[in-house]
């Protein structure tokens, strides 16, 4: 591997996508041949750095200066001034809103600077389409460790030991998944990646399988060796273009030299993983509708028990991980159950990957230790509400999770918490809400997402969803009645409790939520006829 | 585009390649719609014989999906996203403009086969949202401003044929 005293990292996540990432990289690649530097820095395509409202970023290494909002005809600028001068260009470096002083390095920024990162210690680092700069990070290290001096047993034991709970929403066990799954009786098993990402709001899993794919593709291997499996599927949303064609060259290139396939590193171990595509429902996102599509059908929830560890995919024993799941599992193997539980809550131990987005000034993903407070991540991380105007809410766990109002900002983040606070941890989606926004007006958003989404198989879900987006616009238009509110938490309690996938039992929590802290907007529209915001039609009476 | 013959021996083709496959039907269905741009009938009921299932189930599965279409689109098919990340930056502004230049409501086709208006699920750049995606170009940061110069953009590139066809 040649060696370069410099690197230029452009992003290259989706969102500086737009942002013709191409033509920048281009343009740095003939700025340094222009110089003769070429044989000294070198241009890498990475992942997302996260700060993507700042995009297009560039990150120079080896000093780390942060460059936001690059345009190609910045590439020769930095190349003749900061790769060749050694000055940093200071107009394009990353300034905080509320921090004068231009901050240089991008671990220097208040964005960065709270973040601990574990699932994304690559992403935004290497190149993700190079297998050989995951191995020189030590890629694929600990599937060597587990193969090599550990049992299935121990491995499980291990990732038990650390506590780690998944990171789809449920927050279960995945220690004893394994467990269940290896103990259960049935051949073939399968490991199932669940990358079907389809909460509003959330684009951690994008971004892992964009900018790391093969940290995913270690932990799944170590999954098959513990439980026993050969065979792995990945399940990713049919939207995901670049994940899929990302993840399929790191499928390739780590087949191609052992890592996956037949008698990996020589052992006698056989893992293949092959990639299957969603098709456009947010209800495969449960993981035995995701089951049923993969098998060829409508993506209908089953009835459970049986769990998937007993009676997965095609019947037989499965776990079903998510993505970020999966992308802690080589680092837990690879420095152990108690460094991991050094970051984190007693009962959530690690760290945990937020997306922000609605009102804020840095929209863009984040990982931090469980247990960091929403006025942290919004005020320290995000930079706080832009224009000037006032935090209303905040929804935590995506569209299917509750409304944090103001007086609860200093909630720590992590599953049980939030769960006794009425909402969820859920995906780890943030849409943060200013106070131009009208709290009915919002929650119709949120109602007719769930009408569009419901499978139809359970009758709470696919009725109630519909009564509730009606009740919802009667309120809007300045035709509600007082009884609406009664008969709507009355509804909610109903989905909540008798629906038969989540799907249906968390779709009225943002109504019931908003009910709960934002009760005299919702009155103002039924007894007043009018919408205090000034978003609905009832305003105009 | 409704009256385009379908070629059988091209569907047979593309369902032999995932017939050994377990779970066949959906990488099946997802290559014929990458193939022919929608699924007809004709296309669904070649793959119920060849897979020797029931058209019923055919046609439940690939109804039930929303990447798959039952009908055909235009040459460009703007999707756009209204969930509530985007919602609350001002989807519904740009879902209004879009409408408006180019007279047709969510869900049709222009006249000249040019355009379809649809609504996608999120597509998971809420960072950067309101979000439109054109097939596959993904557009953010809109305000209703930008759309001109999006749809002049896409008209241009348009074979000169099918323009006021």
């Amino acid at each position: 591997m040649k060696l370069y005293r410099s690197h230029i990292l452009v992003c290259h996540g989706a969102n500086c996508s737009m942002k013709a990432p191409q033509a920048i990289v281009q343009a740095f690649a003939k700025a340094l041949a222009d110089n003769r530097l070429e044989d000294e820095a070198k241009v890498v395509e990475t992942g997302c750095f996260g700060l993507c409202e700042q995009g297009l970023t560039v990150v120079v290494f080896p000093d780390g200066t942060l460059y936001c909002k690059v345009k190609p005809e910045d590439a020769a600028e930095i190349v003749t001034e900061h790769i060749l001068k050694g000055r940093i260009v200071q107009r394009l470096v990353y300034r905080a809103p509320e921090q004068p002083k231009a901050v240089q390095t991008y671990a220097e920024t208040p964005y960065f600077a709270r973040q601990v990162r574990v699932v994304l210690r690559n992403c935004g680092v290497i190149d993700p389409d190079s297998i050989d700069e995951y191995i020189a990070r030590g890629g694929y290290r600990a599937l060597g460790k587990a193969l090599t001096s550990m049992t299935p047993a121990t491995v499980i034991e291990e990732i038990q030991n650390s506590k780690l709970r998944g990171r789809g929403g449920a927050g279960f066990p995945t220690g004893l998944k394994w467990r269940f799954a290896s103990r259960a009786e049935g051949s073939p098993k399968y490991v199932v990646c669940n990358a079907d990402e389809g909460e509003p709001g959330t684009f951690k899993d994008r971004l892992i399988l964009e900018g790391d794919p093969h940290s995913l593709l270690e932990g799944m291997a170590i999954c098959g060796y513990a439980i026993g499996s050969n065979k792995g599927y990945i399940y990713i949303r049919g939207e995901y273009e670049l994940s899929v064609k990302r993840v399929q060259k790191a499928i390739d290139d780590a087949m191609a030299i052992g890592l996956l396939g037949k008698g990996i590193l020589g052992t006698s171990i056989d893992f293949d993983v092959e990639i299957r595509l969603g098709a456009g429902a947010y209800v495969c996102g449960e993981e035995t509708a995701l089951f049923e599509s993969l098998e060829g059908g409508r993506g209908e929830p089953r009835i459970k028990p049986p769990y998937p560890t007993d009676a997965g995919l095609f019947g037989k024993p499965t776990v079903i991980n998510n993505v970020e799941t999966l992308a802690n599992v080589a680092p837990i193997i690879e420095n152990g159950a108690d460094w991991f539980k050094s970051t984190g809550t007693v009962n959530t131990p690690g760290t945990k990957v937020f997306t922000l987005c609605g009102n804020i000034v840095n929209g863009g993903l984040i990982e931090v230790p469980m247990g960091i407070t929403l006025r942290e991540i919004i005020y320290e991380m995000g930079g706080g509400i832009p224009n000037g105007r006032r935090f209303k809410m905040a929804q935590t766990g995506g569209t299917s999770g509750g409304c944090l109002p103001e007086g609860m900002l200093d909630v720590p983040m992590d599953y049980d918490t939030l769960a006794a606070a009425g909402t969820a941890l859920g995906s780890g989606a943030l849409l943060i809400i200013d106070d131009s926004h009208c709290i009915v007006d919002v929650a119709r958003s949120f109602a007719r997402f769930f009408v569009h989404e419901s499978c139809g198989k359970c009758v709470p879900c696919r009725e109630g969803t519909k009564q509730i987006l009606r009740t919802l616009d009667r309120i809007a238009e300045g035709k509600g009645v007082p009884a609406d509110l009664q008969n709507l938490e009355v509804l909610a309690r109903v989905m909540y409790k008798t629906s038969l996938c989540p799907l249906g039992q968390t779709a009225p929590l943002p109504v019931m939520t908003t009910l709960k802290y934002f009760r005299n907007e919702y009155e103002a529209h039924i007894k007043n006829k009018a919408c205090p915001a000034g978003v609905c039609a009832a305003a105009v009476d | 585009m409704a009256d385009v013959k379908v070629d059988i021996s091209k569907i047979d083709e593309i369902l032999d390649k995932h017939k050994d496959k377990p779970g066949p039907l959906m990488p099946a269905l997802q290559e014929l719609e990458r193939e022919f741009g929608w699924l007809g009938p004709d296309v669904l009921i070649r793959v119920a014989q060849r897979f020797d299932i029931p058209p019923s189930k055919v046609y439940g599965v690939a109804s039930f999906y929303t990447l798959f279409s039952l009908k055909p689109k235009g040459r460009y098919v703007i999707s756009i996203c209204q969930d509530a990340p985007c919602h609350v930056l001002g989807a519904q502004a740009v879902i209004k403009e879009l409408e408006k230049q180019l007279g047709i409501s969510m869900g049709q086709t222009t006249p000249d086969g040019l355009f379809t208006l649809e609504i996608t699920s999120c597509l998971g750049v809420c960072g950067v949202g309101p979000v439109i995606d054109i097939n596959g170009e993904v557009f953010g940061n809109l305000t209703p401003a930008h759309i001109p110069a999006i749809l002049a953009k896409f008209r241009e590139k348009a074979p000169a044929k099918e323009v006021g066809r």
